[in-house]
């Protein structure tokens, strides 16, 4: 028989598909072809999502791609015994995992190609979509690049919604020739990785979108601050850097355009508070990651002085899209003032945990149950938490409640970069409340008194009513609350600020909790 | 001069030297000796310091903000486990417990005898797979404590 082409085998390169062995998946299969002649093409993609699946891996064949998982360096043998390389019948055989309900029923827009493509490969982006958005850009003039992100609707995802377009005509509309685009890469809150698939799946989106921010507000150089716990997106963002600037989609000139801009990656140093936009911006200029005062908002004195536009990973990487489709492609998805799709992450105790991109309005039961399938423990449902260290608790009773920004707030609560963690009835919500204080405490920069201060003076107070019996502590719950009252109206930002989110929530729901056990 | 003291000037002038013309690279620079040295010495803090033009409690200032830089080096080997809410979601109170003890020391803590540090970080955005933790650089998720205690034993810690 002639030498048969290559078949290309998709293992995942992404960081919890790892955390499952798929590098020993790929490093076995990788020996065994060739132990076999077998020719084989293994390329390392970003995660579909589905992390109870991982590692994933999918054989193209003349039928398309077809799918196994989860997969083990120890089945490697058995599934290439099963004709793997030809799609062939296995017990960990998915078929095509675009069909899958959990996947199709998805409204995947900023996550569309994520662990389709070869995040390595700058040609299989393009070839999915990708610098179409910059090439519509380039022939627009800045103002209507900015108009198109304002119309769409998109809002920060980092966690602090604001209207992105807004942001960027602040910084536009500044008569200064320095300008900085500084993408949030400090993705810090439990229970979210969105930004960190997207970096190790689909890196160019980033790379596209943060040259369009600078090419509408006219900045010339961009950071991304990366979180230090994050070495897989690290590589795969130097990778994609290096081909986006050997293809000249980067640096001066670029695409023939007369415009410049490049991307300088910056490591944190593990601080979740440099996950806040001013803190980060401390931190990328060498310093403590202390918070600043606003005003200045950093859209007029930014990074290094200069006007900044500071967006989320998430929020960067969609707008590729809404400038190849158009504003009111993208406007069209979503509900009220949540306009377009988000990527929430379903996490913690859950049987089916991963990214489920859509629409806004989805509610917490579709999520946990119809994607999630309840509890991985098999327990029932105590409470969820949404938007990380600093959401609020949902009890069941809430979880008729949509995932969207406003309907949130309504409930005391905040979507922030979409994250939610699921616990089973085993949890003790004091001592989660105990632990969003001593988080505080641990991560506070400590500028601010109420932060620095309140945060240990509330763990402490847990800690009393935790060893008082039930009745002794009623000047314990006024004295907590009065001084979540003082943190959530006396701090800087949002750490302090938002810390008696968890806090109330626990009181408010899970009540019961609260005293000796 | 002891070699040390050598080994430390180097490693500063050549992460000085690399980061010069980067604005603000006081963060890249301890990233690059904590890289080469394993932490950033206390002999450290003054030559950086004189490099950048900065005084002395600014860099310490810094170095110590952060929780990822370290004073002494780490342990021949070291766990990082996350100990936020998505992994203690999953029990996660219990395997830190069963680590400190497997271990025999606490959070942040280092043998005596230099084998292993343990060490809590708050997410490693694996929270799908939680509990996660990252061993000697590699990450791993739905830990439990038989691959903990596999690690401890390949490692010759003694029970």
């Amino acid at each position: 028989m002639s030498a048969r082409a290559p078949v290309t085998v998709y293992v995942p390169g992404d960081a919890g598909a790892v955390s499952l062995g798929a590098d020993a998946v790929a490093s076995e299969l990788a020996r065994e072809c060739r132990r076999r002649e077998l020719p084989v093409r293994i390329v390392r993609n970003g995660s579909r999502g589905l992390y109870w699946l991982e590692p994933l891996i999918e054989v193209v064949t003349a039928a398309g791609r077809v799918a196994y998982g989860p997969v083990r360096d120890s089945d490697v043998m058995d599934l290439l015994d099963a004709g793997l390389l030809d799609g062939g019948p296995h017990a960990l055989l998915l078929g095509d995992i675009g069909n899958h309900d959990w996947l199709r029923s998805q409204q995947r827009l900023t996550a569309a190609r994520l662990g389709i493509v070869d995040p390595a490969d700058i040609d299989d982006y393009i070839a999915h979509g990708g610098y179409e958005g910059l090439s519509a850009a380039l022939t627009m003039p800045p103002q209507d690049i900015v108009r198109a992100v304002t119309d769409s609707g998109l809002r920060g995802r980092g966690g602090a919604a604001f209207p992105t377009g807004i942001k960027w005509q602040t910084v536009h509309d500044q008569p200064v020739a320095q300008k900085y685009i500084a993408c949030n890469a400090d993705e810090g809150d439990s229970g979210t990785f969105s930004d960190r698939m997207i970096m190790e799946g689909d890196p160019f989106a980033l790379i596209e979108g943060m040259t369009i921010a600078g090419l509408a507000v006219g900045a010339t150089r961009g950071y991304i601050y990366l979180r230090v716990e994050y070495p897989h997106a690290a590589r795969a963002l130097a990778q994609a850097l290096r081909a986006a600037r050997e293809h000249g989609y980067l640096g001066r000139n670029l695409r023939d355009s007369g415009r410049d801009f490049d991307i300088t990656v910056r490591l944190g140093a593990g601080a979740y508070i440099c996950g806040e936009e001013t803190s980060m911006l401390e931190s990328l200029e060498g310093r403590r990651g202390e918070v600043r005062v606003r005003p200045p908002l950093p859209a007029i004195k930014g990074l290094f002085g200069q006007p900044t536009v500071v967006n989320n990973v998430i929020t960067l990487a969609t707008v590729p899209l809404i400038l190849a489709r158009g504003a009111a492609f993208y406007r069209d998805f979503g509900t009220g003032k949540s306009r377009g799709t988000i990527p929430l992450q379903l996490a913690g105790n859950v049987k089916r945990g991963g990214l489920v991109e859509r629409a806004f309005g989805l509610t917490v039961n579709q999520l946990v149950y119809d994607y999630g399938g309840g509890t991985a423990t098999g327990r029932p449902v105590r409470a969820v938490q949404i938007g990380g260290p600093l959401g609020a608790y949902l009890p069941e009773s809430q979880f008729d409640t949509p995932l969207e920004y406003e309907a949130l707030a309504a409930r005391d609560g905040l979507l922030g970069h979409g994250g939610v963690v699921v616990f089973d009835d085993s949890i003790n919500m004091a001592r989660m409340a105990r632990y969003a204080l001593e988080f505080c405490a641990i991560e506070s920069c400590g500028k601010c008194t109420p932060c620095r201060v309140g945060s240990t003076r509330g763990t402490e107070l847990i800690d009393r009513m935790l060893t008082r019996s039930n009745g002794e502590h009623a000047g314990d719950l006024a004295l907590l609350d009065e001084l979540c009252d003082t943190m959530a109206n006396g701090s800087l930002c949002g750490l302090g600020g938002l810390t008696p989110f968890p806090v109330r929530s626990a009181l408010k729901h899970f009540r019961e909790d609260f005293g000796r056990r | 001069m002891t070699r040390e003291r050598i080994a430390v000037e180097r490693c500063v002038a050549a992460a000085v030297a690399s980061s010069r013309d980067e604005p603000g690279p006081l963060l890249e620079i301890l990233h690059a000796v904590q890289n080469e040295l394993g932490c950033v010495p206390h002999e450290a803090v003054p030559l950086i310091a004189d490099a950048l033009n900065l005084s002395r409690a600014e860099v310490h200032g810094v170095v110590s903000f952060y929780h990822h830089f370290r004073e002494r080096p780490a342990g021949r080997h070291t766990v990082k486990l996350c100990r936020a809410e998505a992994c203690q979601a999953m029990n996660g109170d219990a395997l830190a417990d069963f680590a400190k003890q497997r271990l025999q020391i606490e959070f942040g803590q280092t043998r005596a005898d230099g084998m292993v540090t343990l060490e809590a970080v708050y997410c490693l955005g694996n929270c799908a797979c939680a509990p996660s933790a990252m061993i000697d650089g590699e990450i791993r998720g739905r830990l439990d404590r038989e691959t903990l205690a596999a690690c401890a034993n390949d490692w010759g810690v003694p029970t």
